[in-house]
């Protein structure tokens, strides 16, 4: 039924009409071979898709750890993004330190890379649990508004960290992945694919591939971790009402200690991704991740872990069509209306559906 | 106070006559606060191995707070609470929870999100494993919770959600069990349900201390009663001499 799959775009003969604006929805044919030709305008929405699908999945890390936090203790963890900065600066500063460079061995690199992922996790873990020590959980039977403004302080004070550690200006990412890996494109190389996209344009590159498949067995193992074990089912009872889990036996502030190791976790994962995807490093880089991030558990309805791994994809997938892809049907569309596009959303949902696409209203406690 | 003066000669008698039994609970002069509200002013309770005692009084009386005080989410600001002759005022509550003592919260309390199984298996949560008998057991007072075991807990009955409280309790295998409102919100011919069962969980060898505004049931199947009015203990007397005390008649069963 394929037939003989390809895919061919790009080519001026058969892009005749394009000036004529989009031709988007009858842009995919099959030519009398059984080839698939896919206009430009398709090649695009599929490239920003792939891009799309990388930021999202590490928006969906840093808002499992807004959410894993909320679900508990009803705060929102204003310094989170800024735990996912510190493991991308941790990580960063861990490649230079064990010395190993884009010119050692592949197994070199990939042990580095395998050891500075664990390692970014421990590290925003352990800090995520001690910001919470030191700061929030004096303020457990505080109004909600002290431990909020806490953790943006938290924030502030770990920018600041970040700005004595790296200095204020952006800086470029270890040099560990040899660039040919990084922009090496499965679509042209690997056997199969390589028959099939041999004159499309379409690039998944191997670093594409890397954030995915990072993220992907985190999600499962968070999930088998959430569902499956007794920590993770105190942490479920605890979020679901706090007093009948101590009545229980659940120790309540041991819980609320492994969500802030988890979600910190998380975050020093997606850290380290960050990094080696954009191959860059800031001080902000945490605002601007957390700030997706936190949209993101909202509109999948915060509090809901699967609500923030949907929420963190549809926002990925906004964010990137919104910077590169919109701007092939509204002339001067760019990442300039991103964050105008994503709040807007945000506010769209919290007038007309408050607990989000997945949240749950709240359970009457007769 | 002049008032449990003039009422406690009968209660003296009736403490004295269980003195040799073995204390399970004891509860010395407890005062607990909510903020700058005394909730609880010099409350002391006795509660020996084997009883049914009951906690009755009115709205707002303190009957629940002093299970908090007991269960170890609430701290008394003075006084103590001992179980089995061992201070447990000021432990947190998963701390006496390991000490097999099980509450069944005022409002049922149950995990809404979670199956009926799940909630019965957060019940043995102390204890690491659930154990097949007393899940038989809990199935067996309770039949209903064994045709909803996949039910989440949230979308059952007030009454079905009683007995997944309750059944959850049961799961610690606790030494001593304290129900709060067992009956509120139910239909009476559940309540009588409820009670018999509480009764044949005692005989089953645990201590019981009942919370109850049903005073009339609460006395019907208890040994011992205690009268809570506005934080204090208004009177305390076996549950015979109480369902016989003209103002207890009065206040707490509705009689004119």
């Amino acid at each position: 039924m394929l037939g003989p799959v390809r895919v061919r775009d790009g080519n001026p003969w058969h892009m005749s009409d394009a000036a004529s604006g989009c031709r988007f929805g009858s842009g995919i044919e099959r030519d009398e071979m059984g080839i698939l030709l896919m206009d430009f305008e398709w090649t695009l929405f599929f490239q920003f898709m792939i891009i799309g699908l990388a930021s999202g999945s590490l928006i969906a890390l840093i808002a499992l750890g807004y959410t894993l936090v909320y679900g508990i203790i009803e705060l929102i963890n204003f310094a989170h993004g800024e735990v996912f900065m510190m493991g991308a600066f941790f990580a960063a500063t861990l490649v230079v330190v064990t010395g190993v460079t884009s010119d050692s061995s592949t197994g070199l690199i990939v042990s580095v890379l395998i050891l500075t992922l664990l390692a970014s996790m421990a590290f925003s873990g352990l800090l995520n649990a001690a910001i919470d020590k030191l700061a929030y959980s004096r303020l457990r039977k505080a109004p909600r508004l002290a431990p909020l403004i806490a953790a943006i302080g938290m924030s502030f004070i770990l920018q600041n960290i970040a700005i004595y550690w790296k200095g204020p200006n952006p800086f470029t990412g270890p040099d560990l992945i040899p660039s040919e890996i990084r922009s090496y494109n499965v679509l042209q190389e690997w056997p199969l694919l390589r028959d099939w996209f041999a004159d499309s344009t379409l690039r998944l590159r191997l670093i594409d591939l890397f954030v995915i498949g990072v993220t992907i067995p985190l999600l499962i193992i968070l999930s088998w971790f959430v569902y499956r074990t007794r920590i993770g089912t105190a942490m479920r009872a605890t979020a679901q009402d706090r007093e009948a889990a101590a009545l229980m036996g659940i120790d309540i502030n041991r819980t609320i200690g492994v969500a802030f190791l988890l979600g910190g976790g998380l975050a020093g994962a997606a850290g380290m991704v960050a990094l080696f995807y954009n191959n860059s490093g800031r001080f902000q880089m945490g605002f601007t991740y957390g700030l997706f991030a936190f949209t993101a558990a909202v509109l999948g309805g915060i509090g809901n872990l699967a609500g923030a791994v949907v929420g963190g994809f549809l926002i990925g997938l906004i964010w990137s069509y919104s910077d590169g892809f919109m701007g092939t049907f509204v002339s001067g569309w760019g990442s300039q209306w991103t964050n105008s596009v994503i709040f807007s959303i945000l506010i769209l949902v919290l007038v007309f559906r408050p607990s989000g696409l997945l949240g749950q209203e709240v359970a009457d406690k007769v | 106070m002049s008032q449990t003066a003039t009422l406690s000669p009968t209660g003296d008698s009736a403490v004295g006559t269980h003195a040799t039994a073995t204390k399970m609970l004891e509860l010395r002069d407890v005062n607990t606060y909510y903020g700058h509200i005394h909730a609880l002013k010099g409350i002391t309770i006795d509660v020996n191995q084997g009883e049914i005692v009951t906690l009755i009084g009115s709205n707002g009386a303190g009957k629940s707070t002093t299970l908090k005080t007991i269960s170890g989410l609430l701290a008394p600001r003075t006084g103590e609470v001992l179980l089995r002759g061992k201070r447990i005022s000021g432990v947190p509550a998963h701390k006496v929870a390991a000490m097999r003592v099980a509450q069944s919260p005022e409002g049922r309390r149950v995990f809404p999100r979670m199956s009926v199984l799940e909630n019965l298996q957060m019940g043995a949560f102390v204890h690491g494993k659930m154990d097949p008998d007393d899940l038989a057991r809990v199935f067996d007072l309770f039949p209903r919770l064994k045709e909803r075991i996949n039910q989440k807990a949230g979308t059952m009955s007030g009454g079905e959600q009683q007995m997944l409280a309750i059944g959850r309790a049961l799961m610690a295998k606790p030494d001593l069990l304290l129900l709060d409102e067992p009956s509120m919100g139910l239909a009476p011919i559940l309540v009588e349900g409820i009670f018999s069962i509480v009764q044949d969980i005692n005989k089953q060898g645990t201590t019981v201390l009942l919370v109850e505004q049903n005073a009339l049931m609460a006395l019907g199947i208890a040994q011992r009663g205690y009268v809570l009015q506005t934080g204090s203990i208004l009177l305390t007397d076996n549950a015979q001499a109480l369902l016989r005390n003209e103002m207890v008649r009065k206040a707490y069963l509705g009689e004119v």
